[in-house]
This record gives structure tokens, C-alpha cells and sequence, in this order.
């Protein structure tokens, strides 16, 4: 608990190095948590070998989920589209550092979610995404 | 000098002595979302089910009557409590949520059609809105909503104008619970009349906190939970005027709610058990009437005094604090509900920090979005106090945002 607001997630909410939005795109996608009213959109450009050269992230909501959705965004540039199909909870967690309680868990994974649902080109992000 | 002892009602609470980190004594401040019981709530769940464990209505032995009369018993306090004409005007539900269902199921599919008009408002709970959203969707009955002005209250001339369009009903909410705001019920209701509409109250937030007494208000629905007044969760009532529920068509069918039964017909039960399909929540329901018989022992003027003493203090401390803004009237229109925002911090961050300092507060929309809508803001982070509430605690809540302000400072 003690952990939960660590300087490095203050950090990336109140300073994010990724927040923005990439026109044109080639994948977009965004969602809410409902619970709390999360908002996050990734925005993608993918280059020629299936990987992503360009990540960016847009939002609002409570500090979990947008310092997430930074270290989210910052840790795939570069990464081929392949790889980001496997990731999952535990890799949001590792990132963040903390262990969290079923509720805010769900803000944590929200960028996750969103993530994924555009990588896999779905209609809705489901938490089965994420498991 | 407050209205109540409150430390002495404290120690009815075994709750309310626990830790919940370390060191952190629990400060609960979310009786809005539910309240906690007192020993003599969950003895009488834990006797019934220890000594009178039956069905009702049905079997012959001891324990069967034991069990009726302790249901039907609960009821008749229940009726008592919200000043009845008669225990047969009360229907026992899960909810308020499903109080309000039962109306929309039954009377409005039974006297509305496309067209109608249905009178809302919007500081509705979310229980108050969906119904008629889907009944709306199905019979095409319209909507039309009492706007809430810059105080919080409801804006009344506009009222004065939809009445005007002939409403079939009006359904409001007593009391509301992100803002406190507790409405004009009996002149809501009496302008309703006037123009040929009948009322439902949801007064999921109000039986707990207030006198509510369902001749003075006329009011011909009043939906409520027992979790919210110290009883058990899964356990509601409906009150309805005798005229209507009788009138009215069941709800759900099956066992109970049926007088005689042939393979291809039925003829319903008398009330309230018309409503009362299938076996209910019977040990949450006599801890209902448990709860009652708690409260009557307070007497719901001093729960109210009290609590006005609560929001009274809150709000003069949480105002004093830079970057806090507390949503709704001022105390003397509210009930014990402090809805704020701090700063552009976020309710769930708030609030998870203030869990360090076990304080247990609500964050988020809190089942009114359109409200949150309205107030332009996302979510809110929502205090609520009860009888066995202390200033003291108030004190920590400050003391505690001030933390959150420092982290995120």
C-alpha cells in the first residue's frame, strides 16, 4: 500500500513523456473504465516489419491508470506487433512496480486493454484481454 | 453537545472497532453506499437462524409459525415505521432498486402507453433512471426531467411547466445521494396530484436519515433498503396506496403469490403476498424489522439533529481546505452527504490515500452520471455520515486530504 503512490507513478501522471496523439495512425483505439470514468485512447504507427516505430497515449482519469498508460506506451515502441498480443497483467504490474487490489487493478489495465483490442483489431475491449 | 451519544452507539457497532491496516482504526464514511449493523441486527439474524430457521406461510410445525410470525411481524414494524395505513401496503423486495422495478413492471405496463409522460429529475440514482429507459425503449412513454440549478435543488418553476404537460407520473428521489440535496417531496408531490399524476419517492437515502411518514407526504410509492438503515443487504420494501397495489397486476410469478392454481390459470394472492413470488429473504427480513426497532430507539428526529450537526461541521471544515469544493445546498437543505473534488486529483487516488488513514469513503459517479454530467465533472470523492459517526472523525477526513493535497502537490 505504502508503495502504491511511489514517486515514479506520481511522476509519470503528472509528467508523461507519451501523452499525445499520432495523425495519421495505423491503429487506434480507445475505451473506458467505467468504475471510475478512465478514459484512454493509444494511437500506433507500425512500420514495414510489423513493428511499432510510434506509440502515443491520450486520457483522463486517476493517477494508476494514465502513469500506466505511459509506461505502457513507452516500453512497446520498438516492439513487433506479435509480442504485444502475449502481454499481460503481470507485465502492467511489473511496470508499475506495486501490487494492486481488484478495484484499482482495473485502472492499471485499462491501457492494456485498449492496447490490445487495437492490435487484434476488435470492436469492444474485453477484460478477457488482459488476464 | 450533539443530539446523540455517539460513543455510546458505537459500541453497538463491532465493526467499527476493527483496524484496517495496522494501527488504523476504521473511519467509515459510506453509510450512503451502506450502513453497518449493530449487534442486535446480527443477533437477530444469527437467532433466527439458529432457532427458527423455516418457510413461511406454509408448513404447519412450530418452526413455520415461528418463522411467519417473525416475517409478518417484521413487516407490521416496517409499516409502523413509515407511518402505513396498514402492513399490507408494504411489499417486501430485494431493494429500492427492484421497489422501483416492480413499479415500472407492474403499475406503468399495466396504465402507460406510448406517449405518456413520466417526470424524472435529474439528480436521479441510476435505479430511478433505467427503468424508464427501458420502458421508454419498449412502450415508447417519454421522458421529461426537473433540471438541477446551481445550488443543487431542483428548479421547481420548471417543474411548474412539465406539469403542465400532462405527466402520468412523477418519480423523484428524496434525498440525493451525491449531493444531499433533500427535495421539496410534499409539494412535489401535492403539484403532482394536481395535475393528475401519481408519485414515486425513492427514498432509498431518506428513510434512514429522516422522519418519513407516507400520509403526511400522500406520496402513492415510497421504494427503500434495509442495508442503507443498518439492516441487511437483499432486503427492501415497497409501501404503495392500497387503491393502486390492488389494482395493480403481479409482478413476478410462482410460489406464494397465488390464491388457487390449475394447470392453464391462476388467481393471484390477496397483498401484499400478490408481490411476494417465491421464497424471500426471510432472516434479512426480520433483521430488518431489527433494524427498525434500532432506529425507533433513537427516534429518527435525533438521527436527523444529529446528523444536521454532522454535515454542519463537515462542510465549515472541508470548505476551509484550498482546492476543495463540496457539490450541493448548503447544510441546512443537505442530509449528511459531503460529494467534493480536490484540486484535479483524481476521486480514486483520493480516496485509496485516504484508505491509508482508514478512512472508507466512495469515489467515482456514484450511480449518477447524468448528475456528474451536469456538474461538468467526472466523479466526485463522497463522504457520508451516520448516526454513529463522530465530529472527530470529521477531523480526520480534513486531516487526511490535507495528506493527499501534500503527495500530489
Amino acid at each position: 500500500m505504502e508503495d502504491l503512490y511511489r514517486e515514479v507513478i506520481i511522476d509519470h501522471y503528472k509528467n508523461p513523456q507519451y501523452r499525445g496523439k499520432l495523425e495519421p495512425h495505423d491503429i487506434s483505439f480507445e475505451d473506458d473504465n467505467p468504475l471510475c470514468g478512465d478514459h484512454i485512447r493509444i494511437d500506433l504507427r507500425i512500420d514495414k516489419d510489423g513493428r511499432i516505430n510510434e506509440a502515443r497515449f491520450d486520457g483522463q482519469g486517476c493517477a494508476i491508470s494514465q502513469a500506466s498508460a505511459d509506461l505502457l506506451t513507452e516500453s512497446i515502441i520498438g516492439k513487433p506487433l506479435e509480442e504485444i498480443k502475449s502481454l499481460n497483467k503481470q507485465d502492467i504490474l511489473d511496470l508499475l512496480g506495486i501490487d494492486l487490489g481488484p478495484v484499482r487493478l482495473k485502472c492499471a489495465l485499462l491501457s492494456l486493454k485498449v492496447l490490445k483490442a487495437g492490435v487484434y483489431g476488435l470492436g469492444e475491449a474485453s477484460d478477457d484481454l488482459v488476464e | 453537545m450533539t443530539a446523540l451519544d455517539v460513543k455510546k452507539i458505537r459500541a453497538d457497532f463491532p465493526i467499527l472497532e476493527r483496524e484496517v491496516h495496522p494501527g488504523v482504526p476504521l473511519v467509515y464514511l459510506d453509510s450512503t453506499a451502506t450502513s453497518q449493523k449493530p449487534v442486535s441486527v446480527i443477533k437477530a439474524l444469527d437467532s433466527f437462524n439458529r432457532r427458527h430457521n423455516a418457510n413461511i406461510h406454509r408448513g404447519i410445525h412450530v418452526l413455520a409459525e415461528e418463522a411467519t410470525s417473525m416475517y409478518e411481524n417484521s413487516r407490521e414494524k416496517i409499516s409502523r415505521f413509515i407511518n402505513a395505513p396498514s402492513a399490507r401496503q408494504i411489499i417486501f423486495t430485494r431493494n429500492t432498486t427492484e421497489s422501483i422495478n416492480l413499479v415500472a413492471y407492474s403499475w406503468a405496463r399495466a396504465n402507460l402507453n406510448t406517449g405518456d409522460l413520466v417526470i424524472l429529475t435529474e439528480m436521479e440514482h441510476h435505479s430511478n433512471l433505467i427503468p424508464w429507459h427501458m420502458l421508454s425503449s419498449e412502450r415508447g412513454i417519454r421522458l421529461e426531467f426537473i433540471p438541477v440549478d446551481e445550488t443543487g435543488s431542483l428548479d421547481m418553476q420548471t417543474y411548474e411547466k412539465l406539469l403542465k404537460l400532462d405527466p402520468r407520473l412523477v418519480a423523484f428521489s428524496h434525498m440525493s445521494n451525491v449531493m444531499g440535496t433533500i427535495n421539496p417531496a410534499e409539494e412535489i408531490i401535492r403539484k403532482a396530484h394536481a395535475a393528475g399524476a401519481i408519485t414515486l419517492l425513492d427514498g432509498a437515502q431518506s428513510v434512514p436519515h429522516l422522519p418519513v411518514d407516507v400520509q403526511t407526504l400522500d406520496v402513492d410509492f415510497l421504494a427503500f433498503s434495509a442495508h442503507k438503515m443498518l439492516g441487511p443487504t437483499g432486503i427492501g420494501a415497497l409501501y404503495g396506496k392500497l387503491e393502486l397495489l390492488e389494482k395493480m397486476p403481479p409482478f413476478m410469478g410462482g410460489g406464494d403469490m397465488i390464491k388457487t392454481v390449475h394447470l392453464r390459470s391462476f388467481v393471484p394472492n390477496s397483498l401484499p403476498h400478490k408481490f411476494e413470488a417465491g421464497t424471500p429473504a426471510i432472516s434479512e427480513a426480520i433483521g430488518f424489522g431489527s433494524a427498525v426497532d434500532y432506529l425507533e430507539g433513537i427516534g429518527m428526529n435525533q438521527v436527523e439533529a444529529h446528523e444536521h450537526e454532522m454535515i454542519h461541521y463537515a462542510l465549515e471544515r472541508l470548505e476551509e481546505i484550498p482546492g476543495v469544493r463540496v457539490y450541493g445546498p448548503k447544510a441546512e437543505q443537505k442530509g449528511a452527504v459531503a460529494a467534493f473534488t480536490l484540486d484535479e486529483i483524481h476521486p480514486h487516488d483520493v480516496s485509496q490515500i485516504l484508505d491509508r488513514y482508514g478512512l472508507a469513503v466512495r469515489a467515482g459517479h456514484h450511480c449518477a452520471q447524468p448528475l456528474h454530467e451536469k456538474l461538468g465533472i467526472q466523479a466526485t470523492t463522497r463522504a457520508s455520515f451516520y448516526i454513529y459517526n463522530s465530529f472527530d472523525e470529521i477531523d480526520k477526513l480534513v486531516d487526511g486530504i490535507y495528506h493527499v493535497k501534500k503527495m500530489f502537490a
